[in-house]
């Protein structure tokens, strides 16, 4: 009986002392910490880095921690793991369109209309991150992106060759690569995300052919595998494998040994997204000039534009009711003039920004000036499928691994990624599937 | 007090199964079976229920059995059920010979055998990611060191976990290097406790080394492999860790297995249809190893 009299008090004492101390906490923190979970993408992580910094010396009550998860599908469950069980960092970044449909944004994400910085947000990314009842649920992280080709331009310009328009002069451009010993075209399907860019990047000429796909596809009545315009990104891929055009490991390589090779010249060609052009700059710096870019060719010369990607967007899950405030401070942050310079200082300024009064750097890089001049006119540019539709299949990157790899004829693969679209419609509860 | 009492009163006495009365009271058992009921019995019924519906953690919707229409359209999942029996069997298989191999030479008389004998078993204690991520690398087709090796003796050595017709063999004999101690391990025990009469008396017989290991070893081994067969097949049909940190069931879905096509499913957000990969996965084992069980139990007995 004595051993348990005299245990009590202590017991009192340590849950008093824990109590004391959790009461206490908040009257010694003047600061708020944020946490800001971010693809592990090198140029995101820069990028973050750069605003953390710029950040916190114009609020320094606040600090933020950067949390990094991965991209590609393992992501997706990531985010839409870390929502459904109210385990959300303060602040994410995630694709806008039609991915941002998928996590529920009216239950998960603050809704962020009544911002005062909305008013300086371009119209068309505010359509890519309006949930399904017209609320706004994000502000733009980073600038607008083209899809298409990255070029080595020193081969380019050893072999004279000049910029195709049409997949045929693309097709010549490799057959003269190749005769050279160079590498024409670069695929890293050890990154399987990388493999979906000769289907996605050619949705301008699929618009451009069949004006009303994206409206047909999303109520079910038009499909890829039944589409002549929509096959031709899957054909592509097995075009350029059957032809022998690919780097010895294409099925092994990783987005960053891409990134690399086509910026060292170790391969001409590199099917991909601009913001890889801020990738070069980490890791191959001294080539960052060596790097031009171009539209995903289609059939028509004159027809010619580029397929553009929105950024990702910027949100607050509704899970954060303790650092509301703070996190509103660092997305507005993100959404301003001061936000975009500090993109711009680490390397983010590849494409137009979607803010009022956010400008690129006088020196862009090649690559960046070319995907520019595809903004000069409304014809030459048209958004990418996912931020015209709901509907993206999880499957995709698979079947574009294995149609690039010869396992799948591209007319099996359009059939199967419609297959796998329907699931998506059917959970996003679409009518007409 | 009371319950025991209750409880006696309740078990008839012209039972028709004799039962020895339970040497505990009726509460003893209450905390077990409350943690059987939360965390086994609720999530077991919950899991069927939500294989019936499409549902978000959010919200569900019923749809009958929809999902698992939709489960068995999947176009790699018929590959990938083919895959996870040759997965299955070929690592079983493959664990059993050589467990017993290394047994075998592992309970013999041989230099620095306990040293030995750990060094079998390390490949277990090691996290099955690690193992997967070092593989991957030394799978590399052109830089992976098995490949440079080969490339040195003038072979050019194919894509390890590229090749759509190796990935899966390759991801198997990773998983067999893994696994292999722990066969050899309960090979180990079963071998020792096999009495040394017996192959005394072969011996003045005149039986062969052969005779004595077809005849003594393997049949008085069998309880070992009962549980190594159980325990790999087990292990192999519901494989996943090792083929997603080597292959995510890639290139394309050539190295899927049913776990990895579940999984597919719950990464892209369609949770319903998930569940009920996952009852077609419980009844896929249960129809293989309750059988097998059944089978090489009874061989047991009559040996």
């Amino acid at each position: 009986m004595t051993s348990v009299m005299t245990r009590r008090p202590v017991l009192l004492t340590i849950a008093a002392l824990a109590l004391s101390t959790a009461l206490a906490t908040p009257s010694f923190a003047d600061t708020t910490t944020l946490s800001f979970l971010i693809d592990n993408a090198p140029s995101t992580v820069a990028w973050a880095n750069q605003l953390k910094t710029d950040f916190e010396a114009a609020n320094p009550d606040i600090k933020i921690e950067i949390e990094q998860r991965p991209g590609g599908a393992d992501g997706d469950n990531l985010i839409k793991t870390k929502l459904a069980t109210g385990d959300m960092d303060d602040v994410f970044n995630y694709n806008s369109g039609s991915l941002f449909q998928q996590i529920n944004p009216v239950q998960n994400l603050v809704d962020l209309s009544n911002e005062p910085w909305q008013a300086n947000v371009l119209p068309s990314f505010k359509q890519v991150v309006t949930a399904t009842d017209g609320t706004v649920r994000g502000a733009p992280f980073g600038a607008a992106m083209g899809g298409g080709i990255l070029y080595n331009i020193p081969i380019y310009k050893k072999l004279g060759l000049s910029v195709p328009k049409t997949w045929d002069d693309f097709m010549a451009n490799n057959a003269k690569i190749k005769a050279a010993g160079d590498v024409p075209v670069i695929q890293t399907f050890g990154d399987t995300w990388t493999s979906q860019l000769f289907v996605l990047s050619d949705y301008f000429n699929v618009q451009a052919a069949d004006p009303s796909f994206a409206a047909d596809y999303t109520a079910n009545k038009a499909k890829y595998a039944t589409t002549p315009a929509a096959m031709a990104g899957f054909q592509h891929q097995a075009d350029v494998l059957k032809a022998g055009y690919l780097n010895d490991d294409y099925a092994a390589a990783k987005f960053e040994d891409g990134v690399k090779d086509v910026a060292t010249g170790k391969g001409a060609q590199y099917p991909m997204l601009t913001f890889a052009i801020s990738t070069i700059q980490t890791l191959a710096p001294d080539n960052l000039k060596d790097v031009g870019f171009f539209a995903t060719p289609g059939t028509d010369a004159s027809k010619n534009g580029v397929t553009v990607w929105e950024p990702a967007g910027l949100y607050i899950p509704a899970s954060n009711k303790d650092h509301l405030d703070a996190a509103k401070k660092f997305v507005a942050f993100v959404a301003s003039k001061p936000g975009c310079d500090s993109l711009n200082k680490a390397g983010g300024g590849t494409g137009p920004y979607l803010i009022k009064g956010c400008t690129l750097p006088a020196d862009v890089p090649p690559a960046v000036s070319d995907l520019q001049s595809y903004f000069q006119s409304g014809d030459t540019n048209a958004p990418a499928l996912e931020f015209l539709s709901p509907v993206k299949g999880p499957s995709l990157e698979q079947i574009t691994v294995a149609v690039g790899s010869g396992i799948t004829s591209p007319a099996d693969g359009a059939a199967q990624y419609d297959d796998d679209v329907k699931k998506q419609a059917q959970q996003l509860g679409l009518p007409g599937w | 007090m009371a319950a025991v009492t209750e409880s006696a009163v309740s078990t008839p006495p012209s039972a028709e199964v004799r039962r020895t009365p339970s040497p505990y009271p009726n509460w003893f058992y209450l905390p077990a079976a409350i943690v059987f009921t939360v965390f086994y019995l609720f999530p077991t019924i919950a899991s069927l229920f939500f294989s019936l519906t499409r549902w978000n953690f959010q919200s569900a919707t019923f749809i009958g059995l929809a999902n698992f229409v939709q489960f068995f359209h999947e176009q790699n999942l018929y590959q990938g059920l083919i895959n996870t029996l040759i997965y299955g069997v070929m690592t079983s298989g493959l664990k059993v010979v050589l467990g017993l191999l290394l047994g075998m030479l592992l309970t013999s008389q041989i230099i620095a055998r306990g040293y030995l004998r750990s060094v079998v078993f390390f490949p277990v204690l090691v996290s099955t990611v690690g193992v997967g991520i070092t593989f991957t690398a030394m799978m590399h087709p052109t830089e992976g060191v098995i490949n440079t090796t080969l490339a040195m003796f003038g072979i050019h050595g194919p894509g390890w976990l590229t090749d759509p017709h190796l990935a899966l063999i390759s991801v198997a004999l990773v998983d067999v290097w893994k696994g292999v101690g722990l066969a050899t391990v309960i090979y180990m025990a079963g071998l020792v406790s096999i009495p040394q009469d017996y192959y005394e008396a072969a011996a003045i017989d005149g039986a062969t080394g052969w005779d004595r290991f077809w005849n003594i070893t393997l049949p008085l081994v069998m309880p070992a492999t009962t549980t190594v067969v159980i325990l790999s097949l087990i292990g192999g049909l519901r494989s996943f860790d090792l083929i997603w940190a080597m292959t995510k069931g890639g290139p394309g879905f050539t190295s899927d297995v049913i776990a990895s096509v579940i999984y597919k499913q719950y990464q892209a957000g369609f949770y319903g249809l998930s569940t009920a990969g996952n009852v077609v996965l419980f009844v896929v084992v249960s129809i293989i190893i309750v059988p097998l069980s059944w089978f090489l139990n009874r061989r047991q007995v009559e040996a």
